[in-house]
């Protein structure tokens, strides 16, 4: 009987072997390869790349197939990889102005240097399901045109020019690194941003449209979003100069925000920042409302009470990888515990009869 | 880069990197100069889930040698699934030897219970930790709760005791249970039963790790360990009002085993290296023979 409990070493075995027949489904359909996945799921891979904090396709595209396609598992490992790998040191500070940008639109002006560039969107397409598709995609062929050899400039360019908008002054002081220090509160802007692009985007959603819905509203316009690839530049110390090693695609959200202006500032507007790994739109138009509604006491606002201008409720709820293991974990035994409540709960029932006997008599 | 990436065969030494180890060491060093006090440590992700043990894993990374001999248990006993999957990743990656035996172990690290038999100065114990802050459920705020550690403001928490007393007639808390170490700092045991609170007073080193919280704390060999109570409602460890039904012991902590769909059940020991020596040494209990 009591011998049921033994044989927890064998069952988890046959549990990962299980597993692992499930992951592969049906033999009689073909695997799916890595670059199918990288090539034709490349959203999901640059969402767990974005949330996993490690820009490399190919490593994301493993952990989607090793989770089966459940994307926070597959953020689960690569973020467990990452943090095994050495650290050389830090790149430049990225220049998005000189990214070459796929898409890059700004709801604030009809025109600007640079042009509105749609790019590869969803956003005007009709959410027909599209059975074609089921059958066989085809080879697409988009038409071409000659690509921009001036780099894009940053529409908030624009209004900073008139001195419409506050300038962010340059504190000059290295970020802290918010995987290799434990987070702490009070955290400052840089630390928030880190903890918001590695941020659940579904938790980071919410919490940015609950700032539209009037929890500490702060009336967002998208001054500029831009998709595209930054060279990523690193000085060598061998070497005494910076080279490039590499390109990342991004996305970086900038929205211009409404601010009446208070004691110390004349009327300006403000903004909100979003920089995510990847073609990540939704989660970096996001990412600005959020960091603009954590600003409320940087900029003379009252704190509403609301949840997205708490910072402690949004950094520590924002990490998938924590939330869903505290809250998988009550699936563990928990019996010595519930034994003592059951003992509690006998107790105090029998001490309760007692009195109530007491009383009646 | 190719799938190779994913297949590592080769681990430093208990996982960890020797720059976080010294990190966690780092923290640990400073949970044992300020008995109680929760260490802030740049946790790292782990290869098991937050909320799974990872504290306790690189708080033992960080403490194992390779001499050391290291025993895991959960909920008292050294095969519940988690506890084998936390054993087995340090046979892989720190190659220790590993035993069930409690007087054999020189780390052992548990999950919501302390050994039976009493710890040795030669032994280390490190716990899982959930939520290590004990007055988190009082005020969910961190900058809060570390504001009241600082002044020792600890009201809050009596209050609660007391209230449990108006209202159910006893403290209603029956695992977790807040002690004051060292006369100074509220502390959280870990989820132990109460009935363990005492034992905490003990000549092992033990060291407390709450990884998705980011917080070490420590208490070094016979630290005061005082379970928080009221003159007139003292403080009361309890436990099932049975002998283990296997081993006769009267002294252990008991789990409720259900027998059938009519009421029947037994009671054996959580710690299950505890009665199996109990059972070799020739004692016996109420249902012995028929489990054997």
């Amino acid at each position: 009987m009591y011998v049921a409990v033994k044989g927890g070493e064998r069952a988890i075995e046959n549990a990962h072997a299980w597993l692992a027949e499930e992951r592969r489904g049906d033999p009689g359909v073909a695997e799916l390869s890595l670059g199918q996945i990288r090539e034709q799921l490349s959203l999901a891979v640059n969402r767990v790349m974005a949330e996993g904090s490690l820009y490399d396709p190919d490593l994301a595209a493993l952990a989607i197939k090793q989770a089966r396609g459940d994307l926070i598992e597959a953020i689960f490992l690569i973020r467990a990889y990452r943090t095994t790998l050495p650290r050389f040191g830090a790149t430049e500070p990225l220049d998005t102005g000189e990214m070459a940008c796929d898409r890059r639109i700004s709801a604030t002006f009809k025109d600007a240097p640079g042009g509105q560039v749609l790019g590869p969107t969803f956003d005007y397409t009709h959410r027909l399901l599209d059975f074609k598709l089921a059958a066989e995609g085809g080879e697409p062929n988009a038409p071409q045109a000659e690509p921009r050899e001036a780099p894009m400039p940053h529409i908030t360019g624009f209004l900073q020019g008139e001195g419409l908008i506050q300038q962010e002054a340059d504190s000059g002081a290295a970020p802290r690194d918010l995987t290799r220090e434990p987070l702490e509160f009070p955290a400052d802007r840089p630390l928030r941003l880190q903890s918001l692009t590695r941020g659940d985007e579904g938790f980071i959603l919410g919490m940015a449209y609950s700032t539209q819905r009037g929890y500490a509203r702060n009336h967002a316009f998208v001054g500029e979003l831009r998709i595209g690839t930054c060279a990523v530049e690193m000085e060598i110390p061998e070497l005494g100069f910076a080279i490039e090693i590499g390109e990342v695609e991004l996305t970086e959200c900038e929205t211009v925000n409404q601010f009446t202006g208070s004691k110390t500032e004349p009327p300006q507007f403000t903004r909100g920042y979003g920089l995510v790994f990847g073609q990540s739109e939704r989660k970096s138009i996001a990412m600005a409302l959020v960091d603009r509604a954590l600003r409320w006491k940087e900029l003379g606002e009252d704190d509403t009470g609301a949840p997205a201008q708490d910072e402690e409720f949004v950094l520590s709820h924002s990490d998938n990888i924590q939330a869903t293991g505290f809250l998988e974990h009550i699936k563990l035994p928990h019996y010595v515990d519930f034994q003592s409540e059951l003992e509690l709960v006998r107790k105090l029932r029998r001490e309760a009869q007692v009195s109530h006997r007491e009383a009646a008599e | 880069m190719t799938a190779e990436h994913g297949q590592m065969t080769e681990y430093n030494f208990a996982y960890l990197d020797e720059q976080t180890k010294r990190m966690i060491r780092r923290a640990i060093l400073k949970g044992l100069a300020i008995p109680g006090y929760q260490v802030p440590f740049a946790s790292r992700e782990m290869p098991m889930p937050y909320g799974w043990g990872t504290g306790g894993v690189q708080v033992s990374a960080a403490t194992l040698t390779p001499e050391d001999r290291f025993k895991v248990i959960d909920q008292g006993a050294d095969d519940t699934t988690n506890a084998v999957s936390i054993r087995k990743f340090f046979e892989r990656t720190a190659g220790v030897e590993t035993t069930e035996e409690t007087a054999q172990a020189t780390v052992i690290q548990t999950r919501h219970r302390i050994p039976e038999m009493p710890l040795t100065e030669d032994q280390i114990l490190v716990y899982q930790v959930p939520i290590p802050e004990p007055l988190r459920f009082l005020e969910p705020r961190e900058t809060e709760t570390r504001k009241m550690h600082s002044l020792e403001e600890y009201g809050l928490m009596h209050v609660k005791l007391y209230e449990d007393i108006a209202r159910h007639g006893a403290i209603a808390t029956s695992y977790a249970y807040p002690v004051k170490v060292a006369g100074r700092y509220v502390m959280d045991p870990s989820p132990i039963p109460k009935f363990d609170n005492p034992k905490m007073e003990m000549a092992a080193i033990q060291l407390f790790g709450a990884g998705r919280e980011q917080r070490i704390y420590a208490l070094p060999p016979w630290t005061p360990v005082v379970s928080l109570d009221f003159e007139d409602y003292p403080f009361e460890p309890s436990k099932a009002d049975h002998p283990c039904d296997l081993c006769g012991a009267e002294d252990s902590y008991l789990d409720e085993v259900i027998l059938d769909d009519a009421g029947g059940r037994m009671f054996v020991c959580s710690d299950t290296d505890y009665c199996r020596s109990r059972r070799e040494a020739g004692h016996a209990g109420r249902l012995s023979e028929e489990a054997a």
